[in-house]
């Protein structure tokens, strides 16, 4: 059960920063992107190739993540503002062409990470005192780097014009920014976080899969409304506090229903179905209050 | 200061086109405050659209003060063009802190990687707030969703005159207002045009209003100006008179006939 536990966290932390792309996109900018199912596995594969086939550092095949991530999601942003196709489509089309890119970064739809040296098993060895705990210590302090520098770059002159694309277009046009780029810009860096998200998870499951990424947009806006639920702040450093707890939370019934769930002839290929359901809820839930009322009102 | 020579707007909804703007010549001097008024779907927004360059323009020209400013974005032109719509939710980012959105109208279109509202910045926020005394620098660091429709139209008239634009473009903004609220926005952006010389177009349906206001009176109908007075013939024109003025171009509506009746 200690163990259970222990994996749910590092789970939910590793990735809990794929939900903090996922929250960037859809809570700040106000662009839900689909790209991400594409931009996490080319995280995981990009790391996986460097690490596998070139030998590279563990630790900065993560940093090359990102920017491969940004990358992606720099196009999908283009795809958006300067071709004018929609939002959703733009990420459909980059998520379709990632997939066909990822296979070729790969050369085949999986790459073990068996006997090498990833971020995960150093740090097991250099930090070995602490014992179990050791690799979720990592990925804590990592996933909350990310969170703070996040925090950071919305309180910046660029965050607030990002925020304020999201709030209202008319508003920020008058304030003399170019909305386009600040779309862009926010798209680049949510999939940079969630190509991040990606390297980090390959490493240490020690595999990645071509098809790992399926799901990614749905577990992430789980987190994102699960913590979004728990800690009602408008303040930036707790709503992504809330997604972090929320993707920890998500993980943890995930664990449990894999492990218990078999009572009620719960399977692990049932869970997309469940985790679609949830948010399918949580997001109608508003709409159906407010519509509740407005029945109210006019009787 | 603002010249438009032969604009025109042409809107291609499928297969219809739907001219907004026929052909239009203005000039306004700079200091100039002119209202317009004319009735649903004249093209007064549409103007406004084209002078802050949402929409572009079909034919035409417009300059702002020796720059042909025609084909320039409207993030750029922001700069020098101040805007305050009808809705007072689009004015403002309503998630971010009244603070925070002062601070981003006080850039001026800076957007590095510094931090957007620095402790300094936010003490000298508070002090140019209780200057005003609008009791805004109680609630500069509640969010502007909190806000009513009317402050959150104030905010829009400060964040407007910080970023110190050399035109203003008001479009109804007293519109969603009750009648205090609307009279106490009047009165603010009065002081501000006033304070800082800026020239000005404002649309309203308030034919008082547009009298009282201001140096110059245009009318408009069916996307063309029909009447424009200033000085003297626009200090003794009444609302009757304005009236009669539609009723010539056969266009008296039910509204116009109330507003006389009232
Ligand atoms: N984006 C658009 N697409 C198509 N037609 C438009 C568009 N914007 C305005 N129009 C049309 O142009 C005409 C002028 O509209 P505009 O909004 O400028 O009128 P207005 O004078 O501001 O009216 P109101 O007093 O109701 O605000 C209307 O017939 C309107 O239907
Ligand atoms: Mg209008």
């Amino acid at each position: 059960m200690e163990t259970l536990l222990i994996h749910a966290l590092e789970q939910g932390l590793a990735y809990g920063i794929a939900a903090l792309g996922i929250f960037l996109t859809y809570r700040i900018l106000d662009f839900p992107d689909l790209t991400v199912d594409g931009s996490f596995v080319t995280g995981a594969a990009i790391a996986s190739l460097l690490l596998s086939r070139y030998g590279f550092d563990p630790f900065s095949v993560l940093v090359i993540a990102f920017v491969a991530g940004a990358a992606a999601g720099t196009v999908t942003g283009l795809l958006h503002t300067k071709m004018k196709i929609t939002r959703l489509l733009s990420g459909v089309l980059m998520m379709i062409m990632l997939y066909s890119i990822n296979l070729r970064i790969m050369g085949r739809p999986n790459l073990s990470l068996l006997r090498i040296d990833t971020v995960t098993r150093l740090v097991d060895a250099a930090w070995s005192g602490l014992g179990p705990v050791a690799i979720l210590v990592f990925i804590t302090i990592l996933a909350m780097g990310v969170k703070f520098a996040l925090d950071l770059f919305l309180r910046t002159e660029l965050g607030f014009a990002l925020r304020a694309t999201g709030d209202s277009e008319t508003m920020i046009i008058a304030q003399g920014v170019n909305t386009n780029t600040m779309k862009v810009l926010g798209v680049a860096v949510a999939n940079g976080l969630v190509a991040l998200s990606g390297a980090l998870v390959a490493q240490y499951n020690g595999f990645a899969d071509v098809g790992m990424g399926t799901g990614t947009i749905v577990t992430g806006l789980a987190a994102v409304i699960i913590g979004g639920t728990l800690i009602r702040s408008s303040r930036i450093g707790w709503m992504t506090a809330g997604v972090l707890v929320g993707s920890v939370i998500y993980r943890l019934a995930v664990v449990l229903a894999l492990r218990y769930g078999y009572v009620i002839g719960f399977q692990a290929s049932d869970m997309k179905l469940v985790t679609s359901l949830l948010v399918i809820l949580a997001l109608v839930a508003p709409t159906l209050r407010e519509r509740r009322q407005r029945k109210v009102r006019a009787c | 200061m603002l010249s438009l020579r032969g604009v025109s707007k042409v809107f291609q909804i499928g297969a219809d086109r739907k001219v907004a703007i026929r052909q239009i010549d203005l000039d306004l001097r700079s200091g100039e405050f002119l209202t317009i008024i004319g009735s649903n779907g004249a093209g007064k927004s549409t103007l406004l659209n084209l002078i802050a360059g949402t929409v572009p323009p079909t034919t035409g020209t417009i300059r702002l003060a020796d720059m042909d400013i025609t084909g320039v974005p409207p993030h750029i032109r922001a700069r020098r063009i101040g805007r305050i719509v009808q809705d007072p939710l689009a004015g403002t980012a309503p998630s971010m802190t009244v603070a925070e959105n002062l601070a981003l109208a006080s850039k001026r279109g800076r957007r590095t990687l510094r931090l957007g509202l620095p402790s300094r910045m936010h003490r000298r926020i508070r002090a140019q707030l209780e200057v005003l005394n609008i009791g805004m620098e109680d609630r500069l660091d509640c969010s502007v969703s909190t806000l009513s429709g009317g402050e959150r139209q104030a905010l829009t008239i400060l964040m407007a005159t910080l970023a110190q634009p050399e035109i203003l473009l008001l479009d109804e903004h007293t519109a969603a207002l009750d009648p205090s609220n609307a009279a106490m926005i009047v009165r603010m952006t009065c002081a501000f045009v006033e304070r800082l010389g800026l020239t000005t177009l404002m649309v309203t349906h308030n034919m008082e209003q547009a009298i009282e206001l201001g140096d110059r009176l245009v009318m408009m109908h069916k996307g063309e100006i029909i009447h424009d007075i200033a000085g003297e013939a626009k200090a003794t024109t009444s609302v009757g008179e304005l009236v009669d003025m539609f009723s010539r171009h056969h266009i008296v509506d039910d509204e116009l006939l109330l507003e006389r009746v009232c």
